[in-house]
Formats: structure tokens, C-alpha cells, sequence
């Protein structure tokens, strides 16, 4: 009997808290557009809570604790729509710290659930307001109870750090060479953190961020100035920045679990969408492109087993929170 | 003729109009053309400087043109422009 020959086994850790990342970079054949152009997904969903924010969460409290920033025992607060908060619950659970998340009231029940079951409090900001309205809502209650940490990461170097020093060396250990970095714009930490150390290795290396279409009825605001940008996003990293519609993002999930058999959250469908994109102006190169997470928190949308024009008719591509 | 679409936080500027019809060779042409049209727009658009307020994205068909060439990106006949107020992403 042959002995392992591939790789050995995941690792050894000391606890769940050290065997975040170190995660699989995938090839998707299917999906590539013609011979020479690679296409690989880099499935955060192997982390211990089943996200990438794993290891964002990671860094905001190690980095904390690292400055004295936090004492043992004080509650953390943080605005999230759900995969920091689950990270933070997992982490902040491990190492003795109450947590209160804020997020809208629209996002998946399963989020709600996993946040509850790792005893984190939550508090709702209206769903209509998005993302913005959660971190409006997180601020006010910081400013008015100075017993909170708030890590913030929307403006907390750990965020994107945690990419620089851990997802981008894990890509660049596996290629040669990356032609495009593809990842979804949220916080901006993934595209920040992995474009800093891709264009350090190959200035050439496009990095392209896919951001969600907020559809009208998420864009409650009262003016333009009610908007938000994300301290940590510097623009001048991004190459390409395009916007990919609830639908499109849905399709494209669809065919990751069709034709490769990938069974992952709707963000990770709209990246795909514009990973491929991507692929398709190159005459060749790696195109790599990070998964956020898997489907099962998004099971309860319907997205996996209705009709795309079932799901239209229903006004589940209007309403719903997937990013 | 490019079309921009305008989203909900600006159609009082527009009258309610969802969708206007400009002309112009780049991004800033269109931009000045819908201002000439809904007066009301410019001040939402563009900060004392003449440069497009930070919170305003403006996508040519689906790509923010921040990170092309700003408002001296070029734009084709068939174009749309689509504007959009700065969003987190959600996480």
C-alpha cells in the first residue's frame, strides 16, 4: 500500500483558534475559457466557522490584545452582516469575551442562528438601511459606552493584514505567477491585504474587485451623503471594480454547483461571474479568485432549488442579503 | 446618446426621472450634460472643485470609472452610465 503521496494531512493545532487558513486552492477546468488561462477558487469555507472572516476575526483580536487595547472579560461590539460576527462569536467565545453584533434584519436565518448558538447578543438595524445602517447603529453605541471595543473592521489594519500575511503567501506558495486576483468588495480587507502582496511580487498582476449591485430597495438613503466608504479601501490597489447584479451573482452559483460541483455561498457566484470575465481577456495566466464561504447559510433563500425566474417572481433577488 | 440611470437618492433632482439622456464624449461631458438638464444634480454630483463627490460612483455600463480614468473615461454612443451612492459591502 502506497503511503500519502499528495499531501499530508490538514495539520496539527494546538486549538480551532490556530488551524484558521491554510486553505485549498481549487482548479476549476470547467469553467476555464480556453487551454492556458487557469482558473483556481481559494475556498475560505474549509475555515473553522466556515468563512473567510475567520481569519479577519483572528487578526482584530490577536492584534488587540497584542497593543493591550482590550481587557480580559470586556465585550466586544462590532457591526457585521453576519460572517465577521459568527468569526467573532467563535473567537471571542474561545477566549472569554462577550460579544454584541449588529447587523441588518434582513440577512439569512441560518446567520442569526449560528451568532445565537455561539452566544454572541444581537442587535438589529433596519434591513433596509444595509450595511450602512449597521455600522451607523455599532458607532452610536460605541461613542455612548466607552465599556465597549469595538474592533471596526471596516478601518482596522488587522483586517486587510490578515490577508497580507496569510491568504496571499498561501496563493503565492501554490503558482508561479497570478495574472488576476478577483475577490468581492465588502470591507475591502481581501482586495487590500491580497492586492498589497501581489503587486509587490508582479506590479502586473491586475487585481479586480466584484462588488454587489445594491439593488433599490437596500439603498434607503436619505442623500448622498448618508453613504460609506471604508476607511481601509485604497482605490489606487484596484485595477477593475464591477458590479454584479443579485441575478447574475445567483447564475453564477448555480453553474459552480452544476459544472464543478461546488456548493458555495451567492457571493462567491457573483466573484465567479467576474473571475471568468477576466479569464476570457487574457491569452493566458492564473486567475485566482477567493470564496468567501458555502452555501449552507443561504439554503433558506431558495436559491439552490428554485428557478432563477421562480426566485425573480418572488422578489427573493430584490430583498435578500447575500453578501 | 448615452443613457445614465439614476438612483432613487437622486430622482428628486431629476424630477423623478429614472433614466436621462446625454450626450457627451467622456464620463464628465455626460455627467455636465445631465447637470445642464437637472440643475439640481450638480451640487449632488461634483464638490466645489469640479471633481465627483466621494460618496457618488459612476459605472460605465458596470465598471467604476474611479479606477479607469475618472471623469476623462471615454464613452461610446451605446454606453450607459449607471450612478450609484457609496455602499459598504456587507460582511
Amino acid at each position: 500500500m502506497e503511503g500519502i503521496t499528495n499531501r499530508p494531512c490538514g495539520g496539527r493545532y494546538g486549538d480551532i483558534v490556530e488551524s484558521i487558513g491554510n486553505t485549498p486552492l481549487v482548479e476549476l477546468k470547467r469553467l476555464s475559457p480556453k487551454p492556458g488561462v487557469r482558473i483556481y477558487a481559494k475556498l475560505e469555507s474549509y475555515n473553522p466557522t466556515g468563512s473567510v472572516k475567520d481569519r479577519v476575526a483572528r487578526g482584530l483580536i490577536e492584534d488587540a490584545e497584542a497593543r493591550g487595547a482590550i481587557a480580559p472579560g470586556q465585550t466586544i461590539l462590532e457591526p457585521t452582516s453576519g460572517n465577521t460576527g459568527i468569526s467573532l462569536a467563535m473567537i471571542c467565545r474561545r477566549k472569554g469575551y462577550p460579544l454584541k453584533v449588529v447587523m441588518p434584519d434582513n440577512v439569512t436565518e441560518e446567520r442569526t442562528q449560528l451568532l445565537r448558538m455561539y452566544g454572541a447578543e444581537i442587535v438589529y438595524s433596519p434591513g433596509d438601511q444595509g450595511s450602512n445602517g449597521a455600522v451607523a447603529k455599532a458607532l452610536e453605541m460605541a461613542e455612548a459606552d466607552a465599556s465597549y471595543y469595538m474592533p471596526y473592521q471596516y478601518g482596522n489594519r488587522a483586517n486587510p493584514d490578515a490577508h497580507y500575511n496569510g491568504t496571499a503567501l498561501e496563493i503565492l506558495e501554490e503558482l508561479d505567477e497570478v495574472a488576476a486576483f478577483v475577490a468581492g468588495l465588502g470591507t475591502g480587507g481581501t482586495l487590500m491585504g491580497n492586492g498589497r502582496r501581489f503587486k509587490e511580487h508582479d506590479p502586473d498582476t491586475a487585481i479586480v474587485a466584484a462588488e454587489p449591485l445594491q439593488g433599490e430597495l437596500v439603498q434607503g438613503l436619505r442623500s448622498l451623503d448618508d453613504g460609506f466608504i471604508p476607511p481601509i479601501i485604497d482605490l489606487s490597489l484596484i485595477d477593475r471594480k464591477i458590479f454584479v447584479s443579485n441575478r447574475d451573482a445567483v447564475v453564477w452559483t448555480k453553474r459552480l454547483l452544476e459544472e464543478e460541483g461546488l456548493f458555495l455561498g451567492v457571493s462567491t457566484g457573483a466573484v465567479a461571474a467576474i473571475a471568468t470575465r477576466i479569464a476570457g481577456e487574457l491569452d493566458e495566466g492564473n486567475v485566482v479568485f477567493v470564496s468567501p464561504d458555502d452555501g449552507w447559510k443561504y439554503l433558506s433563500s431558495g436559491v439552490y432549488t428554485k428557478p432563477i425566474e421562480q426566485l425573480e417572481d418572488e422578489g427573493v433577488l430584490e430583498s435578500a442579503s447575500f453578501w | 446618446m448615452s443613457t445614465i440611470k439614476i438612483p432613487p437618492v437622486l430622482r428628486p433632482s431629476t424630477g423623478g426621472d429614472r433614466e436621462v439622456s446625454a450626450e457627451g464624449a467622456n464620463v464628465g461631458e455626460v455627467l455636465r450634460a445631465l447637470a445642464v438638464q437637472h440643475p439640481a444634480t450638480e451640487g449632488q454630483l461634483f464638490g466645489e472643485d469640479g471633481t465627483l463627490n466621494r460618496y457618488v460612483n459612476v459605472y460605465l455600463n458596470d465598471e467604476d470609472v474611479r479606477v479607469l480614468d475618472g471623469l476623462d473615461t471615454p464613452v461610446k454612443g451605446d454606453d450607459t452610465l449607471v450612478i450609484l451612492p457609496a455602499m459598504a459591502g456587507g460582511r
